[in-house]
């Protein structure tokens, strides 16, 4: 028999095995599916994880994925540590790419050296908007912030929708739904020659240090922290729990719209409906495989991109279909979910009953 | 040795992670008397009593009941044996009526509800606590719903009784109610297991006494021939101080100014609070006594500033109106608090005590430009553990892992050190032991010599009338006279608390009838 027995104090190992062990049975449970698939495992599993980050330049192209979701990701911590569940990312990341791509198209002949940050911060502005609509309904009219982003996600994705095949699409662009393309000073600078590794992997790298600094060092991020913890103890304290509840809305919509300018002015150099391949609910797989913490999230955001790319590789190698990244990013999500009971719980093998009181009944 | 024990714990031995919550404990009790089990928090009393009530197992050790040797498995088995046991915190449902309670309990044995009514009915008035078996649970008094509790135990066979601190919810006449019952109980025979932190209680009623200390029995005694300071050395050791000096002060200038306070019931559970009006003077400190749920927790968070009623224009800090301020900019004028609940609100459980020292303390040069400064704020976790003598590994400890008075301790201290100019606490030693008691009421009092306005608002009677200056009540949300603990006998106060204030001549009555507490 197998039971489960409250530990007395949550397991700081167990906090960093749980998402190892993950991963592990995640790879499992992939050997399994791609054997039931009628794939030799083995070279599935190749294909899969190694083949797409086997030279340089798949590593590039592994950093240009993971950049929008980590950008997203590092924002949707901050909410959960306050325990906001903001699921709104994905939503927040397209109206940032519209309200971006906006600002982009006024620059689209012009050298303005203003032209590619002023069409960062529109995306900022743009996902600060999506979230804030999200705090105002949460936090004044106590809607549950859960439904609140997750509706808004929808909101969002039709209005980018009605973007491109109105006011932004392209007037020369034979009907297509698309934006025209973006003129170079929008764009962002390529880091390395013959990649499409963009500078947005810096932004990465700058939140990713900013984000970890607040959260550690910062009374502000302290009381985010209490906020998440023990909501009466914040308020025994004497913590703003509104402004700190609207502070965290409306970074990780900040964070959330970069990736989607990002995205735009990096990847694409235009508005293209299909964006975004669900970027910002990845991230959220992201935001708790990595615990909350920004250097675990970053590790997770790579892991979850090579899963992104593992998906496009087997349907071109595999003739996979390509939810088969889906099912994997959910797999992950899932024996998360379940390992972390060992967090709080340790895990006893027994005998089963009629054996161990037979046992006794010997002595 | 003809006489059969009721019930023999030989050398009962529990082994948790890192702690002996019992070592070679022996437990002998007879028939029909009433055995009380003592000691500090952390002693190992419950861990005894859930093994008892087959909760727990021992590791080592043996139970004989009645002559027998027994293995208590599960509560059921326990119940089985004729083993009734009433928790502090009652397992009750609040939605449902007396008879459902204890069918909900009682299972197949229960049998038609009428006639469980009229079995509740009857055996209730027999032991002198009348219960209406059609009430619900959520319209009864605490102390009604602890004789549910009882009265759940006694439709068993009972045979012995366990009470884990019965009278901590209780008024004082509702005390002397229960001790009746229990006396009547064992004078059929039952045997009752009473378990107290009050002493003089326990030398008023139990024929025997068990102490633990750490886990060992330190000694056995018949508490009717020790007074409750020999008790209480017993308990704690040589080596810890068991009395405060405690001189009464007057005060200075009004520093809490509450005029015709009344807020409505939020909920339906919610006490709605009825024109409060109260004063509290610099240097001095004011109790207020009453049975939880009677309006202490909407009077706390009004004064805390946990609930703004915006628009009222009804309390003063040093003349200035504070109805409009957030808790923060209260605390910013001088106020800090310690709330009833430790966990969860006082502390936060899951963070260390480094993190909690800073959870209220943030003025305290700990934060420079929005940055923590860390070696600041261990060093005044360090210093709070030292100074107030806070058992724990260390700083980075986490709140939840500290036993109740330890984290109690920490927390007025994280208060008093912030040097408030009033100081506001609900039971600041409710559960904790002596030793621990000692430390906050000294730590209390020096704060009130150097000025500070105390409001205590607590259930512990015997607290309120060792460090309050004038002690009132709250009952149903209305505030009674204020007296100074002197003027005060136990038996009016126990009225106020009821809610009887109309006794008009107060003054006359308290010359005679004084009553001096320890």
């Amino acid at each position: 028999m197998i039971k489960l027995v409250a530990r007395g104090q949550a397991s700081v190992k167990w906090g960093y095995l749980s998402p190892v062990l993950a991963v592990f049975l995640t790879l499992i449970a992939g050997t399994f599916l791609f054997w039931g698939l009628g794939k030799d495992p083995v070279l599935a599993l190749y294909t899969f994880f190694i083949s797409p980050i086997a030279d340089w330049y798949g590593i590039t192209e592994l950093l240009v994925v993971a950049i929008p979701i980590l950008l997203c990701a590092y924002g949707l911590a901050l909410c959960y540590r306050a325990s906001i569940w903001n699921i709104g990312a994905e939503g927040q990341l397209l109206l940032g790419a519209v309200v971006s791509s906006t600002m982009a198209l006024q620059f689209v002949d012009s050298t303005s050296l203003w032209a590619m940050p002023l069409a960062l911060i529109a995306g900022m502005v743009g996902g600060m908007i999506c979230s804030g609509i999200s705090a105002f309904l949460n936090l004044r009219l106590n809607c549950n912030e859960t439904l609140v982003t997750i509706m808004m996600n929808y909101i969002a994705l039709n209005t980018l929708l009605w973007a491109v095949y109105g006011p932004l699409k392209d007037p020369n662009g034979y009907n297509f739904p698309e934006s025209a393309l973006f003129g170079d000073s929008t764009l962002l600078p390529i880091l390395f020659e013959g990649t499409r590794l963009h500078v947005g992997l810096l932004l990465v790298l700058l939140a990713l240090v900013v984000v970890w600094v607040f959260m550690s060092k910062t009374f502000l991020g302290f009381q985010i922290k209490v906020l998440g913890l023990d909501k009466p103890a914040a308020r025994m304290a004497g913590y703003k729990e509104t402004k700190l509840a609207v502070m965290v809305f409306l970074v990780g919509g900040a964070l959330a719209g970069l990736a989607g300018a990002v995205l735009v002015t990096g990847t694409t150099g235009q508005l293209i409906p299909a964006i975004s391949p669900g970027y910002g609910y990845s991230a959220i797989i992201v935001a708790f495989l990595g615990r909350l913490h920004p250097l675990g999230i970053t590790l997770a955001g790579l892991l979850i991109a090579l899963i992104f790319m593992g998906g496009e590789m087997s349907q071109m190698v595999l003739n996979l279909p390509r939810s088969i990244t889906g099912i994997l990013q959910g797999l992950i999500l899932f024996f998360l979910l379940s390992c972390d009971v060992l967090i709080r719980y340790r895990v006893v093998f027994t005998l089963p009953r009629f054996l161990s009181t037979a046992t006794q009944g010997d002595k | 040795m003809n006489n059969v024990k009721r019930l023999a714990m030989l050398g009962i031995t529990k082994e948790y992670p890192g702690c002996k919550a019992n070592d070679d404990v022996f437990l002998n009790i007879e028939h029909g008397e009433i055995h009380a089990l003592l000691g500090e928090n952390g002693a190992g009393k419950s861990t005894l009593m859930k093994m008892l009530y087959g909760v727990v197992k021992p590791d080592a050790g043996t139970i004989v009941w009645n002559g027998k040797e027994v293995s208590i498995s599960e509560p059921a088995v326990a119940r089985g044996l004729g083993i009734g046991m009433v928790f502090q915190h009652f397992s009750l449902f609040e939605t449902l009526t007396v008879t459902e309670n204890i069918a909900l309990v009682l299972g197949a044995e229960a049998g038609n509800p009428k006639t469980l009514a009229a079995r509740i009915k009857k055996t209730s008035e027999r032991y002198g606590m009348p219960l209406d078996p059609e009430r619900r649970i959520s319209s009864l008094s605490t102390g009604e719903r602890q004789r549910v509790e009882i009265v759940r135990c006694l439709l068993l066979d009972l045979q012995l009784l366990i009470l884990d601190e019965p009278t901590s919810v209780l008024t004082p006449q509702e005390v002397d109610d229960l001790f009746k019952t229990l006396k009547q109980l064992t004078k059929e025979g039952c045997s009752v297991l009473f378990i107290s932190h009050k002493l003089h209680e326990v030398t008023e009623l139990c024929d025997s006494a068990t102490i633990l200390r750490a886990g060992k029995v330190t000694g056995h005694c018949n508490p009717k021939d020790e007074t409750s300071e020999s008790i209480a050395r017993m308990m704690v050791g040589d080596d810890i101080a068991i009395s405060n000096e405690c001189r009464r002060a007057v005060g200075g200038e009004v520093f809490v100014d509450i005029a015709n306070l009344s807020t409505p019931a939020l909920s339906q559970f919610d006490i709605a609070l009825k024109s409060i009006n109260l004063q509290v003077k610099k240097g001095e400190i004011v109790g207020i006594a009453g049975i939880a749920g009677n309006g202490q927790d909407e009077l706390f968070k009004a004064l805390s500033g946990e609930e703004i009623h915006r628009h009222s224009k009804a309390i003063k800090f040093a003349g200035d109106f504070v109805d409009h301020l957030s808790p923060l900019a209260r605390r910013r004028l001088g106020m800090a608090f310690v709330p009833e609940d430790r966990l969860g609100r006082g502390a936060v459980p899951e963070l260390d005590l480094r993190d909690n020292a800073l959870l209220t303390s943030f003025d305290s040069d700990l934060v420079k430009h929005g940055f923590l400064n860390k070696a600041n704020i261990t060093a005044l976790a360090d210093h709070i553990i030292e100074k107030y003598k806070v058992k724990t590994a260390g700083n980075h400890d986490a709140a939840e892992s500290l036993s109740g008075g330890n984290l109690q301790k920490f927390i007025v201290g994280r208060e008093v050190e912030q040097e408030p100019l009033f100081l506001l606490m609900s039971h600041p030693t409710w559960g904790v032991d002596i030793g621990a008691q000692v430390a906050i009421h000294q730590a209390i009092l020096e704060l009130r010599d150097r000025g500070c306005a105390i409001l205590i608002v607590s259930e512990d009677l015997d607290e309120l009338y060792k460090v309050c200056d004038r002690l009132g009540a709250l009952c149903d949300g209305e505030l009674s006279d204020f007296l100074e603990p002197e003027a005060l006998p136990l038996v009016k106060l126990g009225q106020w608390m009821a809610g009887d204030f109309d006794t008009a001549s107060t003054n006359v009555e308290s010359k005679q009838g004084v009553l001096t507490h320890d």
